[in-house]
């Protein structure tokens, strides 16, 4: 579903983030249009002339600061708290609501100087086994199921960046991060790291492939079989995480 | 900040001289920057597994003659400048350089205390509580040592009769900041050593 | 009246303890640095348009090592050193060093600041400060490459960015926030101390109100941000780990985040540090070119200070995608969101000053109407920022960096421009071209423009900041040709500053002679001769009214009312 302005998006809450901006634009756009209306119509109707003095005032009767009180508090309850209801109400849709550990495929991501590593726990369900899947910058995941992230880092901090999921969330060192989503279009997309992590940052790539279950399966026996998992870094999920 | 203004003050916020007024603004940062370094403090620790009891690494009752030292320098501070109100100015010299010399007694003590500890392998890089001990007493250390400056500096200017009854504003807004790091020194006592 | 003694240029011009010279000082170091920002900033711009290709003019110059183009570790070092430059060493010298140093003293009355061998002190720390900024570019490794936030544990491990130049760096900095710090005790004790009599708080202009809030920031927010600042040096060089953690540190216990909330704890406020000066700025001048007194006067001041509160506890919307409690976040977007009321009130104030008025279009003029428009969009824009499930999407892309652009550069850099314009005249004397101002001012005006917004519309795509090469993806490649299009649109904004350059050293020595009083403005400064004699006052001035006495009726001769006019005690008294 391409939005004007906005990459591609793919995900299942996606578009909530896509309406929030057009809701913020349009009512910004209006407070902006009054003030710069304003501006405009002040310059040309009161330039300064030989024949007339401005009127003076220095704004600071009761009536004045009503007046300008009251359209400050305006605008905050028709833009502000108006957005921030939205805001919430996206916030719940995006973020609030986190699938079961059953039903969604879950993913450890542990990035580094320049490179996205990513584990799956293979067909115990159990991660830092035998049985997990490690692979660099590739991530695959079957269509239409909810996946959950957990991010750390082995050196700075990065950011996983998804711009046709709308979401990212930083990886930081010591810290085990989360987020999770659900991919509706299949496809090859870009995964990209926002936060700067060194000279390398701008080519800290990976690849969110999102494929049809079976596909996604057979790359999966595929990727165990190419190599052993990289024990090197891992963490458990405590419980049903 | 010692130089008055070349204008008279003609309607100060609060009714005391620029100096005094910018002590307390300076003062102001001062506690700002202790602010930033005592928090990190709290939050690191608050946020780690394990942090030793105190009175198993520090030498308590060591640091707690030095914060006597450094109290009864306090107290030799505010007799100078009492002495100055007075216009007593060969006493206001006295306590100033006893303060001088209180203050260079707990840095003495402080060197031979960080240097014990440092034998002992506590060192800035041993541990976090390592890493926070000496990065808060250190930079409370180098107050301490710009303040000694500052007295032997007011000695000095003292001994050029620079200070009479009615014109004492740098030995007052000195005793401010002297006190300051008096005051940061018992909140990092408490803090370090007995909690 | 005293005479000044003849001096010798050094203690005159150069190690000058008078707030006139200092504030020339920082003003003629601000416009250096400003122009070394600014083409930092079309390096950034040109490695963006054309990625690795070589520069063209000054490329072999510069990158002689790869013939001419610009490396992937020369690129975090162009972009640190634009932002921190354009902060530290440009901005903040010209709107509080120059104008701080400059109005305050006129402004109140005095002969001097409260402190003037502090104010020299002040001014030789930036000095210092820069000469380190500047250092760090020669030593091997080059300068810093952490960004101008200087996030750990990027910034405090050695084994990330090993060279010296990131330590010349934070020096750098560490000697800047204490000039910053002495110059900000001078201006809250000269504001609050040394005003003279009749001139009560209510009637100072709101430059100085602006220049007052923004010490008190600085006050109070830098030390923390030295502290952290210093914290890291320990990281780097003394093996501590306050700041890091993970296979990175060596031994437990660091946090990385709690660096960002140090950071953000100064370096929100900072957003108002730099632009309080310009809102100050920005009253005093409608009402001075609109003939009408500043409109609700005392509403914004309280704004102001409103806002300086407010601004200590917004930090958090900086780190919506740090992994913090989601609640806390809300907490964070909502006390965000509250900072548009007295945003609000400003602007309504602004509008209310031109509402009725006469409005005469000078240069200064239009580059103050040029802060209110840019601000506009700055402010308007914040709140996008602030939503924090659209902030998590845009949150590190140059949809931030459009917005801060708008409000820190474009607003700032008007807000720069209507103060020299305004100030040129009193500071050196003389007239600058008026037809030269008017063109420099729409010129910038389009292109400064067409470089931000285009900014955030390849933001809303998602175009990463800090990257070096947008072509490296997928998805930005329906969006560098936009890279392109900001590329000419910024070297157009940087030509244009060409003929600021030029109009300003013309008008130095060749502009027209200027009265005392070439704007018929109200306030205090401009009831002394241009240049203002070395005391500026020959005796202490009585003040009668506020600054913005203009269109006063039943004057018999003129339209206003100087702060010293006598006529006033009338008015006061009706």
């Amino acid at each position: 579903m391409q939005q004007w302005g906005f990459p591609v998006d793919i995900s299942t809450t996606g578009y909530r983030v896509d309406r929030l901006f057009w809701l913020a634009l349009w009512l910004t756009g209006i407070a902006f249009a009054l003030v710069v209306g304003a501006l405009t119509y002040f310059l040309i109707c009161y330039r300064a002339r030989s024949d007339r003095r401005a009127y003076y005032t220095h704004g600071d009767s009761h009536g004045a600061i009503s007046l300008t009180g009251g359209l400050a508090l305006l605008v905050f309850l028709l833009i502000d708290v108006n957005l921030a209801y939205h805001d919430h109400a996206a916030w719940q849709a995006v973020w609030g609501a986190p699938p079961s550990a059953k039903e969604a495929l879950r993913v450890e991501i542990m990035p580094e100087q320049f490179a996205w590593n990513i584990r799956y726990a293979g067909p115990d369900g159990v991660f830092r086994t035998a049985d997990d899947v490690t692979t660099i910058n590739q991530l695959h995941v079957p269509i239409n199921r909810p996946v959950i992230v957990q991010l750390s880092s082995k050196d700075v901090i990065h950011s996983f960046f998804l711009p046709n999921l709308r979401i990212k969330m930083d990886a930081v060192p010591g810290m085990v991060t989360s987020l999770y989503f659900q991919a509706k279009t299949s496809g090859t997309y870009d995964i990209a790291c926002a936060e700067h992590c060194g000279f390398g940052h701008y080519r800290m790539r990976g690849f969110l492939v999102v494929e049809s279950r079976e596909a996604f399966t057979t790359w999966m026996v595929g990727q165990s079989k190419a190599r052993p998992p990289d024990s090197s870094w891992g963490w458990n999920w405590g419980g049903a995480a | 900040m010692d130089e008055a203004a070349t204008t008279p003050v003609e309607i100060p916020l609060i009714d005391i001289p620029a100096g005094k007024f910018g002590m307390w603004v300076f003062l102001i940062s001062e506690s700002m920057f202790f602010t930033g370094l005592i928090g990190s403090y709290i939050v690191l620790r608050l946020g780690s597994e394990s942090w030793p009891r105190p009175g198993t690494i520090l030498n308590t009752p060591l640091l707690g003659l030095n914060t006597l030292v450094l109290l009864s320098s306090s107290l030799t501070m505010a007799l100078g400048l009492n002495a100055i109100q007075q216009g007593k100015q060969r006493q206001l010299k006295r306590y100033l350089l006893f303060t001088a010399l209180l203050g260079s007694l707990f840095l003495v003590i402080k060197g031979c205390d960080y240097v014990h500890l440092w034998r002992h392998g506590f060192t800035l890089s041993s541990s976090l509580f390592g890493s926070c001990y000496y990065l808060l007493t250190g930079f409370h250390g180098l107050h301490v040592l710009s303040g000694v400056i500052l007295m032997l500096y007011l000695v000095a200017a003292a001994s050029r009769g620079a200070f009479a009854a009615s014109q004492h504003v740098r030995v007052e807004s000195s005793g401010l900041y002297w006190h300051f790091i008096d005051m940061v020194w018992v909140i990092l006592f408490a803090i370090l050593c007995l909690v | 009246m005293e005479q000044s003694q003849p001096r010798s240029f050094w203690r005159r011009d150069v190690f000058s303890t008078h707030h006139k010279v200092i504030a020339i000082q920082y003003l003629l170091t601000g416009v250096m640095f400003l122009a070394v920002g600014g083409v930092m900033a079309l390096l950034i711009r040109w490695q963006l348009a054309a990625p690795w290709q070589p520069v063209p003019i000054i490329g072999k110059l510069l990158f002689r090592e790869a013939g001419g183009a610009i490396t992937p570790e020369a690129y975090p070092m162009l972009f640190t050193m634009h932002g921190s430059i354009m902060v530290f060493f440009a901005v903040t010298p010209i709107l509080l060093g120059a104008l701080g140093n400059y109005t305050i003293p006129l402004e109140v009355g005095a002969r001097d600041m409260a402190f003037p061998r502090l104010n020299m002190v002040s001014y030789w720390f930036l000095f210092l400060g820069s000469a380190s900024m500047l250092a760090s570019f020669f030593v091997p490794g080059g300068a810093a490459g952490f960004g101008w936030t200087i996030y750990a544990p990027l910034s405090a491990s050695t084994e990330m960015l090993p060279g010296w130049g990131q330590d010349l760096f934070i020096l750098g900095l560490a000697l800047d926030a204490v000039s910053i710090l002495m110059g900000g005790i001078n201006y809250i004790t000269t504001i609050m101390q040394l005003r003279a009599p009749g001139l009560t708080l209510r009637r100072l202009p709101l430059t100085l109100w602006g220049l007052f809030y923004s010490a008190v920031l600085n006050t109070l927010w830098l030390p923390i941000v030295a502290s952290a600042l210093f914290m890291v040096l320990c990281d780097r060089r003394l093996g501590t780990a306050f700041f890091l953690a993970g296979p990175l540190a060596p031994h437990a216990g660091g946090q990385v985040l709690l660096y960002q909330h140090l950071f953000w704890g100064f370096g929100h406020p900072e957003v108002y540090i730099l632009i309080f000066p310009v809102w100050g700025l920005v009253g005093d001048l409608l009402s001075v070119f609109s003939r009408k007194p500043a409109f609700g006067y005392k509403a914004t001041v309280l704004s102001m200070l409103t806002i300086t509160i407010l601004s200590g506890i917004v930090w958090g919307h900086h780190m919506f995608t740090s992994g913090m409690n989601p609640l806390v976040g809300k907490a964070f977007m909502f006390l965000t969101i509250t900072v548009s009321v007295p945003t609000a009130i400003f602007f309504l104030n602004w509008l209310g000053t031109l509402w009725r008025s006469a409005i005469r279009l000078t240069v200064p003029m239009l580059f103050t109407l040029g802060v209110v428009f840019v601000f506009a969009i700055g402010g308007l824009t914040g709140l996008f920022n602030a939503l924090q499930t659209f902030d998590v999407y845009i949150h590190d892309t140059y949809f931030v960096v459009g917005h801060f652009h708008y409000t820190l550069a474009a607003s700032v850099l008007f807000g720069t421009f209507a103060f020299i314009y305004f100030w040129f005249p009193k500071i050196f004397g003389r007239q600058m071209s008026s037809r030269l101002g008017k063109l420099h001012f729409w010129l910038s005006f389009v292109f400064l423009n067409a470089v931000f917004s285009v900014m955030m519309f390849v933001g809303l795509h998602g175009h990463m900041r800090r990257i070096a090469d947008a072509t490296a993806y997928e998805f930005l490649k329906p969006v560098q040709h936009w890279n392109v299009f900001i590329g000419w649109a910024a070297l157009g904004l940087g030509l244009s500053q060409l003929l600021f350059f030029f109009n300003f050293l013309y008008s130095l020595f060749r502009g027209t002679p200027a009265p005392a009083n070439p704007w018929e403005a109200g306030s205090l400064a401009w009831t002394v001769p241009s240049p203002p004699p070395e005391h500026n006052y020959d005796a202490v001035p009585r003040i009668w009214c506020g600054p913005h006495e203009y269109g006063v009726p039943g004057l018999n001769n003129g339209d206003w009312l100087s702060q010293t006019d006598p006529r006033a005690k009338a008015l006061a008294k009706s």
